[in-house]
Order: C-alpha cells, then sequence, then structure tokens
C-alpha cells in the first residue's frame, strides 16, 4: 500500500492499476485528461488519447473564454465614483487591471467548484470511493508558480501605479515655513507628477479636531470651513489633528491619509475636474465621527481666484457668508 | 508493520518516571517564549521611541551604571548558583542544594533591593516622558519576574526540606522549572541592560 | 493500510465527573472542554450576531435614530471583540483543537489537562465581564482596534473593562497554544511519524505557534494602553509626548496573526471534511504541510498593511505589500489542493460538504480583495471603508463561520451519537450562503463609494445599498433557527448514527460515539494513513458498520 507521505503519485500508474477493478470507467478517463491538459506529462495509454485532444482544446476554450470575459468585466464594469484628481485615473487602471485578474480566478475557481461538485456527486444507489490520486508534483509546481507570478506582477505593477501617483517621491522639504528639524510624515507627493510646476503649488493647512476640519490658506490668511480648490494646480494639504487620530478622505480623489496628532502629515494632489465633492473623516474618531464630513470645492482658476480675492483679506465672519454664497 | 506500545505511561503529565519526556518543561520552555515576546513587544516600543520620538526639551532622562551594573553581577552570580542548587540535587545533597537556592533567592532579593534605591534615585519618574515611563514599564516588568522567581526559588527551597518531598534526587521537576525560569530571567536582564542602559 | 487494534485489556477508566453536570464542572476530560468551547462559543455568537443586528437596523436609515452615536461606537466595539475573542478563535482553537487533537496524535488527553481546563474557565468570566461592562458602565467604544488617543479619551472604565477582558482571553488563548503545541509535539502514539497526523493538526501546530509568539505582544501592549489611561503614561499619547503609530505596529503584530489564528484551524477542518464527504485521499499533503508554515513564517511579517495610510515611509509600505500578497501564494495552494481532491471524487452533497464549499467560494473572494487590499494604491482609497468591512465578513464569516457550521454537521455525531437531519442542514446552508452574500456582497460598492466604515449616520445616497445589506443581514439571523432546532432536536430524537456513520479513517472515528472517557477502551489506533480513501473495493469492506469492524476486517 502506498505511504501517506508519498505526495508526488504517478497518476499514469495509479489509474492502469486502480481503475481497473473500479466499476465507473469512465472517471479514469477524466480524470487523465484532465491532469494531462494542466500538466506536460503525458499519458500513453492507449485508448485514453482519443479523450485527451478534445479536453485540452477544451480546456484552451474555457481558459479564453474566462480571460476575455475577466477582461470585459474589468473594462466594463465601473464600480468607482467619478475621478477629479491627477491620480484618479492612474488608481482607475490599477482597479481595472485587479478587477479582471480578480474575476478570473474568482469565476475560474468557482467554476471548477461548482462543475465538480455537479459531476462526480454521489448518485443514488453508488458505493465505493472516487479514485486514489494523492498528488501530483508537476500540479502542485504549475499552481504554486501561477499565483506567485500573478502576485509578483500585481506588486510591481501597483508599485509603479503608486510611483506615478506620487506615493514615492520624498516629501517636498517643509517650505510652508515653521520648524524646520520637524519630521514630515508621509502622504502623497506631488512631486512626480508636476514636478516642473512645483513652485505653484497652493498650500493649504488643514487642521483636525473633534469633529470638524478647518482650512486655513497661510498666503492669504483664509480660514474656512470649506476647502476651495482651483482646478489643474497642485495644492498641498499640510495636516495637524488636535485631539485624535482621523483621516482625510476624498473618494473622488482616491486619496485618503491619515492625519495623526503628533504628526504633521504632508499630502500633494492635484485636482482635474470641477464641483463638489465629499471630505470624509475615515478614521473612527469619536460618537460624530459619522458626522465630520466637509466638502471640497473645485473651482476654474478663474472662480477661484475670485473666491480667493473676496475672502483674502476678509474678517472670518464675513467669510463664512461668503462661502454659503459660493 | 504492526506496533503496539502501550501510551498509558505517557497520558496524563503529573507523575512522569524518569525516562519518559517531560512534557511540564517542554510546556514552561514553550511559555517561556511567549514571555520573551512579552518583552520584545517592550524592546521594539522602546527602540522605536527612541529613533522617532527625540526627547522634548528640558525632559530629563539620565541613567547612572554603577547600580545596573551591580544588578547585573547579582543575577549572572545567581544562575551561576542556583545551576549549583540544580547540581546538588541531583547528587541527593539536599543540605548543600538549599543552601544554593538560598543564597540564589538573597542574590534575587538583592537585585530588587538595588533596583528600588535605583528607582528611587533617578531624576525623573514614572509619568515624566515617553522614556521614562518605557523605562519603567520594561524594568518593572522584569523586576516582577524577578520577584516571581525569587518566591519560586523559596518554595522549591522549602519543598527541599526533606530527602522524600516533592524535590528528590530522581524526580525534581520543581526545582528544573525553576531554574530555567531563573535563567530565562537572567538573560532577559542582559538584553534589557543592553538595550536600555548601554545604547 | 496498517492499522494495528491491540487485545481488549480494558484498564480501567479515569473517574471522571459524568452526566450532563460534568459540562458545567471543572472537567479535565479534553471532549468535555472542547464541547464547553464550542457551546459556550456559539452563546457568544448569538450575542454578537444580536449585536450586528442591531448595527444593521441602525444602518437602515441614513441618519443615526435606532440607537444614540456613542452607543452605536459601543455596539460595533463589542460586535467585534465578541465575535473575535469570544467566538471565532475559541472555537476554532479550543472547542475542535481540544476534542479533535487528542484523537489524532493517539492520547488519552492533552497534555496539561488541568491547563486545559483553566484555559477554557477564563472564557466565561471574561466574556461576562465584557458584556455587562455595557450595562454598568458603558462598553468600550474605540472599536476592537482600541486606536488611542482615541481609546484614552473615551470614557476610562469601560476601556479597562475591554483591555482586562481582552487580557483574560489572550491568556487564554496563550495557554491552549502551550497545550496544543506540546500535545502534538510530545504525545504522540508511538510509532505514529509528524507527516502521518492529519491535517488539521499541522494547522493547529501552525497556529499555536503564531498564538505563542503574537499574543503576548498584544498583552504587553495593552498593559501599555492601560498605564496611559489610568496611570497618565505617555506611551501612545501624544499631548505627552507619545507615539500613536507605534501602538498600531505593536497591535498589528498580534491581529495580523490573529487573522491567521482564525483561519488556519478552519483550513484544518475543512482539509478533515473534504475527503470523507469525496471519498478520496487529501490532495496533496505534504505541499499542504509546507503552505501552512509558509502562511505561518509569512503571518508573522505582513502586520503593516492595515497602517498604509497612518505615514509609514516607503519602503515599508513596499514590503509589505510584496510580503502580505505573497500570501496568496501558499494559500492557493490549499485551495487547489482542496480542488483536486474533490475531483474525481463521489461526493456526497450533505450539509457538511456543501458548507465547506460555501467556505472555499467565500474565502477565495475575500482573499482575492484581501491581495487588492494589500497594493498600497487600492488601499488607500479604500481603507477603513466598507469594502475592508466586506473583505474580512468574507472570511471570518464566509470562511471561518461556514467551516464551524460544517465542522458542526461532520462532527455531530461524534459528539451525540446520533444524527442531524440533512433537508434541514441544507435549508441552513443555502439561507445562510444567500443571506451572507446579499449582506456583504453590496458593501463592496459602498466602500469604494465612499461610506467609511464605523459610522452611525451616512450620505443618503447609500441608504438603498445599506436596505438590502441589512435584509441580508436577516436572512442570517433567520437562518439560525432551523440550525438551533436541529441541533436541540437531534440531540434528543435524531436517529442513532452508529460509531462510524461517515465511514471515516480518521481515528476519532474509531472508537464508539460518542467516545468513552479515555477515547478507546485498550489501546488507541495506529493509524497512519488518515486519508487512505479511494482504495479498489475489495481490499476494504466499506459497507463496514463500524470503524472497528472496518478495520478489523482486513486483517
Ligand atoms: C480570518 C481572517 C482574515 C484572513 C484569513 C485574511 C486574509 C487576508 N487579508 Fe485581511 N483582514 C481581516 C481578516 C482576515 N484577512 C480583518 C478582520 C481585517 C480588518 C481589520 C480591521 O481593520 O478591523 C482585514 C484587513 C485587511 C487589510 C487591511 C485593509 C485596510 O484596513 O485598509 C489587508 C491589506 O492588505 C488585508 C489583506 C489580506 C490578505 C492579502 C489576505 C490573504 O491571506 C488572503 C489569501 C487568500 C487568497 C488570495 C485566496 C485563495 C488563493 C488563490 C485562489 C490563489 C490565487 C490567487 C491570487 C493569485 C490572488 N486584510
Ligand atoms: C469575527 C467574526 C465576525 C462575524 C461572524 C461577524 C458577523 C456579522 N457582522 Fe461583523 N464585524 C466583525 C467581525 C465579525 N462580524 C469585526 C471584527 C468588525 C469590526 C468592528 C470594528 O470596527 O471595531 C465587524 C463590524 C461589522 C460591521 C461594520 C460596523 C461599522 O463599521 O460601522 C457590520 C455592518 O454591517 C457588521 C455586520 C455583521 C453581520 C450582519 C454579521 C452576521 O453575519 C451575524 C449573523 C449572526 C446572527 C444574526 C446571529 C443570529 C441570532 C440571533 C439574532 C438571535 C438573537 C440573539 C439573542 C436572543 C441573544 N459587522
Ligand atoms: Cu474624525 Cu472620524
Ligand atoms: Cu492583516
Amino acid at each position: 500500500m502506498q505511504k501517506m507521505t508519498s505526495c508526488c503519485v504517478d497518476v499514469c500508474n495509479t489509474n492502469a492499476e486502480k481503475s481497473s477493478p473500479f466499476p465507473d470507467r469512465n472517471k479514469a478517463l477524466t480524470i487523465t485528461s484532465w491532469r494531462t491538459a494542466a500538466s506536460p506529462i503525458r499519458c500513453l495509454k492507449p485508448g485514453i488519447d482519443q479523450v485527451q485532444i478534445p479536453s485540452a482544446i477544451l480546456t484552451l476554450v474555457i481558459g479564453m473564454a474566462l480571460a476575455l470575459g475577466g477582461l470585459w468585466i474589468g473594462q466594463n464594469i465601473n464600480l468607482l465614483p467619478i475621478d477629479a484628481s491627477a491620480n484618479a485615473p492612474i488608481y482607475d487602471e490599477l482597479f481595472k487591471v485587479l478587477f479582471t485578474i480578480g474575476s478570473i480566478l474568482f469565476v475560474g475557481i468557482v467554476g471548477l467548484l461548482v462543475f465538480s461538485l455537479i459531476r462526480f456527486r454521489r448518485r443514488s444507489g453508488q458505493l465505493g470511493d472516487g479514485l486514489a490520486i494523492e498528488g501530483n508534483l508537476p500540479l502542485e509546481i504549475f499552481w504554486t508558480a501561477v499565483p506567485a507570478v500573478v502576485v509578483l506582477f500585481v506588486g510591481l505593477y501597483s508599485y509603479d501605479i503608486y510611483d506615478r501617483m506620487g506615493g514615492m517621491v520624498p516629501l517636498a522639504h517643509d517650505h510652508m515655513g515653521g520648524a524646520h528639524e520637524e519630521q514630515i510624515w508621509g502622504g502623497i507627493s506631488s512631486g512626480s507628477i508636476e514636478s516642473a510646476a512645483a513652485t505653484n503649488v497652493l498650500p493649504v493647512e488643514v487642521t483636525a479636531m473633534q469633529f470638524a476640519f478647518l482650512f486655513h490658506y497661510p498666503e492669504g490668511d483664509i480660514t474656512s470651513g470649506e476647502l476651495h480648490v482651483p482646478a489643474d494646480r497642485p495644492i498641498t494639504l499640510r495636516m495637524e489633528a488636535k485631539d485624535v487620530i482621523h483621516a482625510f478622505w476624498v473618494p473622488e480623489f482616491r486619496l485618503k491619509q491619515d492625519i495623526i496628532p503628533g504628526q504633521p502629515t504632508q499630502l500633494s494632489f492635484t485636482p482635474t475636474r470641477t464641483g463638489r465633492y465629499p471630505i470624509v473623516c475615515a478614521e473612527l474618531c469619536g460618537p460624530y465621527h459619522g458626522g465630520m464630513r466637509s466638502t471640497v470645492v473645485v473651482e476654474s482658476p478663474e472662480d477661484w481666484d475670485s473666491w480667493y480675492g473676496q475672502n483674502a483679506k476678509a474678517a472670518p465672519e464675513e467669510e463664512t457668508l461668503t462661502i454659503a454664497n459660493a | 508493520m504492526t506496533t503496539t506500545v502501550p501510551i498509558k505511561e505517557q497520558e496524563h503529565s503529573h507523575g512522569e518516571h524518569a525516562g519518559h519526556p517531560d512534557h511540564r518543561m517542554f510546556g514552561l520552555a514553550t511559555f517561556l517564549v511567549a514571555d520573551a515576546m512579552t518583552f520584545a513587544g517592550f524592546f521594539a516600543a522602546y527602540l522605536t521611541f527612541k529613533a522617532v520620538n527625540p526627547l522634548p526639551d528640558g525632559a530629563i532622562y539620565e541613567l547612572e551604571l554603577p547600580l545596573p551594573i551591580l544588578n547585573t553581577v547579582l543575577l549572572l552570580v545567581s544562575s551561576a548558583t542556583f545551576h549549583r542548587a540544580g547540581q546538588a540535587i541531583r547528587q541527593d545533597d539536599h543540605g548543600r542544594c538549599r543552601r544554593w537556592l538560598l543564597i540564589t533567592a538573597g542574590l534575587g532579593m538583592a537585585f530588587l533591593v538595588s533596583q528600588m534605591v535605583e528607582y528611587f534615585t533617578l531624576p525623573f519618574g514614572l509619568t515624566d516622558n515617553l522614556y521614562a515611563s518605557t523605562f519603567f514599564a520594561a524594568t518593572g516588568f522584569h523586576g516582577l519576574h524577578v520577584t516571581l522567581g525569587a518566591l519560586m526559588t523559596l518554595i522549591v527551597w522549602w519543598q527541599a526540606r526533606q530527602p522524600q518531598g516533592r524535590v528528590t534526587a530522581a524526580d525534581h521537576f520543581p526545582l528544573e522549572a525553576a531554574e530555567l525560569y531563573w535563567h530565562f530571567v537572567d538573560g532577559i536582564w542582559v538584553i534589557l541592560f543592553v538595550i536600555l542602559y548601554l545604547l | 493500510m496498517t492499522i494495528s487494534l491491540p487485545p481488549e485489556t480494558s484498564s480501567p477508566p479515569r473517574l471522571q465527573p459524568s452526566g450532563w453536570l460534568r459540562y458545567f464542572s471543572f472537567s479535565v476530560d479534553h471532549k468535555v472542554i472542547g464541547l464547553q468551547y464550542l457551546v459556550c462559543g456559539f452563546v457568544f455568537y448569538l450575542i454578537g450576531g444580536a449585536l450586528a443586528g442591531a448595527i444593521r437596523t441602525e444602518l437602515t436609515s441614513p441618519v443615526s435614530d435606532f440607537m444614540a452615536r456613542d452607543v452605536y461606537n459601543q455596539v460595533l466595539t463589542l460586535h467585534g471583540t465578541v465575535m473575535i475573542f469570544l467566538w471565532i478563535v475559541p472555537v476554532v482553537n479550543g472547542a475542535f483543537g481540544n476534542y479533535l487533537i487528542p484523537f489524532y496524535v493517539g492520547a488519552r488527553d492533552m497534555a496539561f489537562p488541568r491547563l486545559n481546563a483553566v484555559a477554557f474557565w477564563l472564557i466565561p468570566p471574561a466574556g461576562l465581564m465584557l458584556i455587562t461592562s455595557y450595562f454598568l458602565t458603558g462598553a468600550a467604544q474605540s472599536g476592537w482596534t482600541a486606536y488611542p488617543p482615541l481609546s484614552i479619551t473615551t470614557p476610562a472604565t469601560g476601556q479597562i473593562i475591554w483591555i482586562l477582558s481582552v487580557l483574560l482571553l489572550g491568556g487564554s488563548s496563550i495557554f491552549g497554544g502551550i497545550n496544543f503545541i506540546a500535545t502534538i509535539l510530545k504525545l504522540r502514539r508511538p510509532g505514529l511519524k509528524l507527516m502521518q497526523l492529519p491535517m488539521y493538526c499541522w494547522a493547529m501546530l501552525g497556529t499555536s505557534i503564531l498564538v505563542v509568539l503574537s499574543t503576548p505582544v498584544l498583552a504587553g501592549t495593552l498593559v501599555l494602553l492601560s498605564f496611559d489611561i489610568v496611570a497618565h503614561t505617555g506611551f501612545f499619547n501624544p499631548t505627552l509626548g507619545g507615539n500613536v503609530v507605534v501602538y498600531q505596529h505593536l497591535f498589528w503584530f498580534y491581529s495580523h496573526p490573529a487573522v491567521y489564528i482564525m483561519v488556519l484551524p478552519a483550513f484544518g477542518l475543512v482539509s478533515e471534511i473534504l475527503p470523507v464527504h469525496a471519498r478520496k485521499p487529501l490532495f496533496g499533503y505534504v505541499t499542504m504541510v509546507y503552505s501552512i508554515m509558509a502562511i505561518v513564517v509569512l503571518g508573522l511579517i505582513v502586520w503593516a498593511h492595515h497602517m498604509f495610510t497612518s505615514g509609514t515611509p516607503p519602503w515599508m509600505r513596499l514590503f509589505f505589500t510584496i510580503a502580505t500578497a505573497f500570501i496568496a501564494v501558499p494559500t492557493g495552494i490549499k485551495f487547489f489542493n482542496w480542488l483536486a481532491t474533490l475531483w474525481g471524487g463521489r461526493i456526497s452533497l450533505n450539509s457538511a460538504m456543501l458548507f465547506s464549499c460555501g467556505f472555499i467560494v467565500n474565502f477565495v473572494l475575500g482573499g482575492i480583495t484581501g491581495v487588492a487590499l494589500a497594493q498600497v494604491p487600492f488601499d488607500i482609497h479604500v481603507h477603513d471603508t466598507y469594502f475592508v468591512v466586506a473583505h474580512f465578513h468574507y472570511i471570518v464569516f464566509g470562511g471561518s463561520v461556514f467551516v464551524i457550521f460544517a465542522s458542526v454537521y461532520h462532527w455531530y455525531p461524534k459528539f451525540t451519537g446520533r444524527m442531524l437531519n440533512e433537508d434541514l442542514g441544507r435549508l441552513h446552508c443555502a439561507l445562510t450562503f444567500i443571506g451572507f452574500n446579499l449582506c456583504f456582497g453590496p458593501q463592496h460598492w459602498l466602500g469604494l463609494n465612499g461610506m467609511p466604515r464605523r459610522v452611525a449616520e451616512y450620505d443618503p445616497q447609500f441608504t438603498l445599498i445599506n436596505q438590502i445589506s441589512s435584509v441580508g443581514a436577516l436572512l442570517m439571523a433567520i437562518s439560525t433557527l432551523p440550525f438551533l432546532w436541529n441541533v436541540i432536536h437531534s440531540a434528543l430524537n435524531g436517529p442513532v448514527a452508529g460509531d462510524n456513520p461517515w465511514k471515516a479513517l480518521t481515528p476519532e472515528w474509531l472508537t464508539s460515539s460518542p467516545p468513552p472517557v479515555e477515547n478507546w477502551i485498550g489501546e488507541a489506533p495506529l493509524v497512519e494513513e488518515p486519508y487512505g480513501y479511494g482504495v479498489p473495493p475489495g481490499e476494504l469492506d466499506l459497507s463496514a458498520a463500524s470503524g472497528r469492524d472496518l478495520w478489523s476486517s482486513g486483517k
């Protein structure tokens, strides 16, 4: 009798030995053909060959259908809100790739499972066991290698995406004044997206507290409860939390950064599409966490200029009024 | 291949005979791995704090070396004395074993006293700053271990009082367990000493 | 197939309390302790589920109307804590581990029976304490992650009670882990080799290594956190110069491995169930063992993927992305091996099998979203949203809970000597599967489109999807009814199962059902091939009535 520890069993031999006393011969055939389809070793057993080729083709066809179906799903089913920043389309590219790969894997695996459950179900009156196949080394290598390659590809690809979004760029140095030794913590930097336009960056200071965001434009000394930004100009948020951890999230920008007390954090982005988008606090910060929301208003540069001009010298009280009108 | 070996002997862990592996020591060793991970967490926290959280201006965090060096010596010597006690019991010499145990416990308590002296002479308190807090947490947790170890040593000392008691030449699990624990506590101290005082 | 049954030298059974009262006593019998874990865990599951019901009721409308906002936070904190620390971890580890491991290694009990009982009896008081804190002082309200500074600034009593009970539960878990490691490595029946152990033993060995290495770190961290709360130290308090991110690192150093603590044993249980009902050997035993160990090693070095938005440096993100995603490789090996186990089998479509297959479907989806979450740029958008909630419910509920149900259907005849009603079981499975997917499937979309987690009020545009999700939760609640009825009714009136109704080959079936106090009258059998199914008929008489007959007939 075979030992449990021998994982690799030569299926060709196993079939030859074991399927003979087995009542249902069809099963033996299916096993062999399935195995040959997926691994390079071929069984040279006459009589089985006839089943092999069609099933190999079948596998190929199913595989192609899966791949195409996955691609179609990835390209055509959009689960994301509109994109409104320079890095959002880059993010959506990644999402499509992940969605495609995920769909192929999921549909493939579930399909295989459901097929097995139906094809190999025990019919009434059937006694006895299935085939005594304990393992198959080429197959094991195959399904170790494929996910490894996929995962490596996805990892490197998403790193490229992250780099293009500005995640890998060292943060711009504290050009907004303040203590120079102070450590600034990561987020996304706009450096790689517009390194040329880096001088044109609009700095905004964000203060998060229970349960509101406060935006301060140091250059015009404006303080506002809403974030007004001009389209197509890089913005750098310098964020600080007063009490507990909050998170700055704009779903349409595909950006999120925790605002951690004690750690000034910097986040850069370039809005591209005018409109009003929600700013959501994404980190549990107390009972009113769900109500800690604000709005980012992306305006055309002209509109923004006039908003900025109106508010730049205004006192904080009047400014709230202007915002309400805007 | 047909093997039938009686397994009655190896069932419950207590009352084991020599010749059978002692699972309790194995269990204790596993527990000590877990315990070491607790310390590892403290050390990791301390090292990270050191790396990213500079002391604010005016905060005091200074450690003197003489007392901790004395403490290190005390614990290292006590490890040796405990080892002596173990040797003695294997030679069935209960008197010598108990003497060494007593010395070990004494050294452990001397360590605790000296640690207390250090605590009260330090220029900072528990809540003064981040390093201070971590220092007290790590050394305090270790001190708790020493206290426990000294108590265990005294219990073994008590158990070894008669030649037929719980601790005999043939079966001295309590002593072995306490000894392993004691060596562990010493080992942790050495790491702690390096990380907290020398780095 | 080498199995030997010794001559009937009946050693007098050790005295244990008997009758139903033993389930309420400090019994040291591993089977009693296992069932204690199981039933106690299930009670907490109902409590956690009722809390989930409260969450889903609140979320049927976009405003906070069903309960106050801070109560909502208490409820969700309790829900997460109860489900993880009082339901999944004790049941997949404690319950099935205690019941099965001694059988699998051919022992009469665990290595440290009394420690085992202590480990169990830490759980009910800890759980009770946690839940009564809600009624007495208000429970913790900073989520199951208890991130400071929030956990330092919310009402202290609730948070301290939360810390105490998690410490107790962690201690219980560590004691259990030590016991499992010692039992598997040291208490094996002579002649039984490591590579002949049923897969669940390997899963429990891996899990216990994770428990022993990571739980103490959580314990230390929570002690520091409690100092911050009661002694006003500043470890994690930024106003006192502390560093909150260090807490997150330490917390996830435990809590990421904890997710494998919740799922590796479930993997092991599935590996036991599938071969029996597919009548085939477990495919690829050796690679299965290695993949468990690979998951253990990788599981210890991926924790920071929960902190991609916490301002971790880029190199760290790169490392943790790759390491995390690589867990898909060993996990994938296990899934493909299970599929290969099913392929060509004689699959009985009974409740145990259907729940196991439901597990495969749900877990693969949850795993794929997990691999997506591991990608930093992807995670930056969906971190702390309902996408994450969907991910982990697909794994913890669709994975571990489905496996727990499968295991109850599989081992119920062993526990009680009676069969469960299969029709009710399939109904339970169908309702659970539909309700589950209805509840958590749409949450992926919610997360992608802007709904953060842990909120009692949300953007009204999400109302409809939330209501669909709540209907799914209701279905899940309803689906427990046939199960409860089935389990209780069958215990009294179910058809008698016989010793080995599934004609299974693993050692727990080679004794009476329910088993005698020391597992076997006489010698423990030596099972060298726990998955020796599929041998040609004739060599083994599979219509034999019991495992004993089965084994003796061939010799
Ligand atoms: C049992 C519990 C469990 C398990 C097993 C997992 C498994 C995994 N988890 Fe999950 N996770 C949780 C429970 C679990 N998780 C919980 C509770 C949280 C939230 C905590 C909180 O914040 O409250 C969380 C959160 C979480 C995050 C953080 C999200 C965030 O907050 O932003 C991430 C990110 O990387 C992640 C990733 C993964 C990955 C990659 C796996 C992998 O192990 C999955 C591997 C499996 C597969 C991939 C499927 C099978 C494989 C194949 C079929 C092969 C082919 C596949 C490919 C090539 C992709 N999880
Ligand atoms: C580990 C296992 C686990 C399990 C099994 C579940 C099961 C369920 N969970 Fe849970 N969940 C978590 C772990 C788990 N959860 C964690 C860790 C969190 C994060 C917490 C945090 O953010 O800190 C979370 C958070 C969480 C949220 C997000 C809350 C938020 O962020 O605001 C939601 C929302 O839908 C949810 C829903 C559900 C539902 C509907 C179920 C259902 O599947 C439950 C089904 C079961 C039942 C319905 C029981 C049926 C019985 C009865 C109803 C009988 C009545 C009872 C009595 C009479 C006593 N869970
Ligand atoms: Cu601020 Cu949530
Ligand atoms: Cu994780």
